[in-house]
């Protein structure tokens, strides 16, 4: 069964025993976090087993189909803009053609996964983690519990199933988009012809590229369902707890993809 | 069947069970009475491990359950019902699929005998006519009729109530201690109920328990009860308007 107790600091008054105290209970966080999503990550077989498959269809749907309007919007000013800052830089040395690589190569290394990450995160994630946290505070998950119903299974697993699914295919479409966006501007505001364009994104495009961005997506998809879920679950307090266990989920999942996005780049390209 | 020997419980260092010590037999009523912060809700959660003891033993059948194994503890749970203070009903499921949720996750049914338990139940807590409904559609009363549909549909060997007349009107908190008696009656069932409101205490149970700071202060069959000359449980009932006479003055609430 799920460990959801958080770790309880004693009253101290040194100055360092209470900073040794908020470090375990930091580590007790991380390590339930991961242990947690571990779990799902063993029970994802379970997905194919008739009662879990309408679940884990009804989280691809939210996460996939309901994130595209928002993802689209996002996705095509980025390139759009992306496209304005570096065609204004680079017109002046009549190099404006090469908008298309540059919006390509940043999309697909860097800003497509990034984009994406940060999109799904502040809603996906924020939902999953508002929507476990009301079910803990109102013992919807201890029901569960008391009726042998692993919470791992049958809440979390489905969750990080279609994170992992759908993170690579939003990143794909967050790409295309924005390279589309480049191209309207390339066309209406730089002269460039739309043939051009392709021409040269297509050769600035490296197939490790996408490799790379595509791995960072399926990686901050696990990390969205991990802080998303754990904050949930251990989520105290009534409605202000819930509020809490959001805007955490938010914010930490941030940091965490900013910073694992650093040392995948590191890796891949350092 | 249910023993709690020398329990202690501990939030923040803060005791809430001191050396918690009661014994549930089989297929009797017992209530659980007592102020807020007395540890009555605490006490129902460590019978299914919802709360893990700090020290002592919750024995189940003479199996401590504080310290099993997660297969002996899903097993162990199975065989108790338990009916939420809020009746925790999942949100985005009607009331129908609700009370189906545990047959179809613990038990090897087909969708046709699902539906044939699951209409028995919902007809016994005459709910019959709500079953495409959804929580946040009906009120309290038929929440926690749901949620006791939901407890009892796997005919468990105990159920536990936590609170089951609370926010409720008196009629409809009447109409709940009848589904209780009701059900205790067919089912043959263990209950064990934690409220604070007397009359349905007094009405459903064969003993009640006072909780005092963590502790039972005293246990005695409802008749008893009511004469109890300890100060702590005479202003319990004094606070609620109960006489001693209360049986004499309402022989209709004796279902017991």
């Amino acid at each position: 069964m799920m460990n959801r107790d958080t770790y309880e600091c004693p009253e101290c008054s040194s100055f360092f025993a209470k900073w040794g105290h908020q470090g375990l209970a930091f580590c007790q966080l991380v390590g339930q976090a991961v242990i947690l999503n571990a779990r799902a990550t063993m029970l994802i077989p379970l997905m194919f087993k008739k009662r879990m498959r309408s679940e884990v269809a009804y989280q691809l749907f939210f996460t996939g189909i309901k994130s595209l309007p928002v993802i689209s919007v996002v996705a095509l000013f980025i390139g759009m803009i992306f496209a304005i800052q570096t065609g204004i830089e680079l017109q002046r040395f009549g190099q404006e053609e090469q908008v298309a690589g540059g919006v390509t190569v940043v999309m697909m290394r860097e800003m497509g996964p990034f984009m994406t990450a940060l999109i799904i995160a502040a809603s996906v994630g924020a939902s999953i983690g508002a929507q476990l946290g009301t079910m803990t505070v109102s013992e919807e998950v201890s029901a569960l519990e008391v009726m042998s119903i692993d919470p791992v299974r049958f809440l979390v697993m489905p969750r990080l199933v279609a994170l992992l699914v759908m993170m690579p295919l939003l990143t794909l479409y967050t790409n295309v988009l924005a390279v589309a966006g480049g191209a309207i501007i390339g066309y209406t505001q730089l002269g460039i012809e739309l043939q051009a364009y392709v021409d040269n994104a297509v050769s600035y495009a490296e197939i490790k590229d996408l490799y790379t961005g595509l791995f960072k997506a399926v990686v901050f998809g696990f990390i969205i369902n991990m802080v998303a879920c754990h904050q949930g679950l251990t989520t105290t307090g009534g409605a202000v707890g819930v509020g809490k266990a959001t805007r955490a989920t938010v914010v930490i999942s941030f940091l965490v993809i900013l910073i694992i996005g650093f040392i995948l780049t590191k890796l891949f390209y350092g | 069947m249910i023993e709690f020997k020398n329990v202690k419980k501990e939030f923040r260092g803060k005791p809430v069970l001191r050396g918690f010590n009661l014994k549930v037999e089989e297929g009797e009523t017992i209530s659980l009475v007592g102020t807020s912060g007395a540890g009555k809700s605490v006490t129902l959660k460590h019978m299914v491990r919802l709360l893990q003891a700090t020290s002592g033993e919750v024995l189940i059948d003479g199996k401590d359950i504080t310290w099993m194994g997660d297969e002996e503890l899903a097993h162990t749970r199975r065989r108790f019902g338990y009916l939420f203070q809020s009746g925790a009903l999942l949100q985005w499921m009607n009331v129908y699929d609700n009370v189906a949720l545990p047959l179809r996750e613990q038990k090897n049914m087909g969708e046709d005998e699902v539906e044939e338990k699951v209409m028995y139940v919902l007809e016994r807590v005459n709910m019959h006519e709500a079953l495409e409904k959804f929580p946040s559609d009906i009120s309290g009363g038929m929440k926690k009729r749901a949620a006791v549909a939901r407890a009892v549909v796997t005919e468990p060997d105990i159920l536990l109530y936590d609170e089951p007349t609370s926010g409720l009107d008196p009629v409809t908190s009447r109409s709940i201690d009848e589904l209780i008696h009701g059900l205790q009656q067919d089912l043959g069932v263990t209950s064990v109920v934690v409220t604070h409101d007397m009359i349905s205490a007094l009405t459903v149970s064969d003993r009640i328990a006072m909780l005092h700071q963590g502790t039972v202060l005293e246990v005695s069959p409802p008749q008893d009860f009511l004469k109890s000359e300890n100060d702590v449980v005479r202003g319990f009932l004094d606070s609620q308007c109960i006489s001693p006479d209360f049986f004499e003055d309402f022989p209709e609430r004796t279902m017991t």
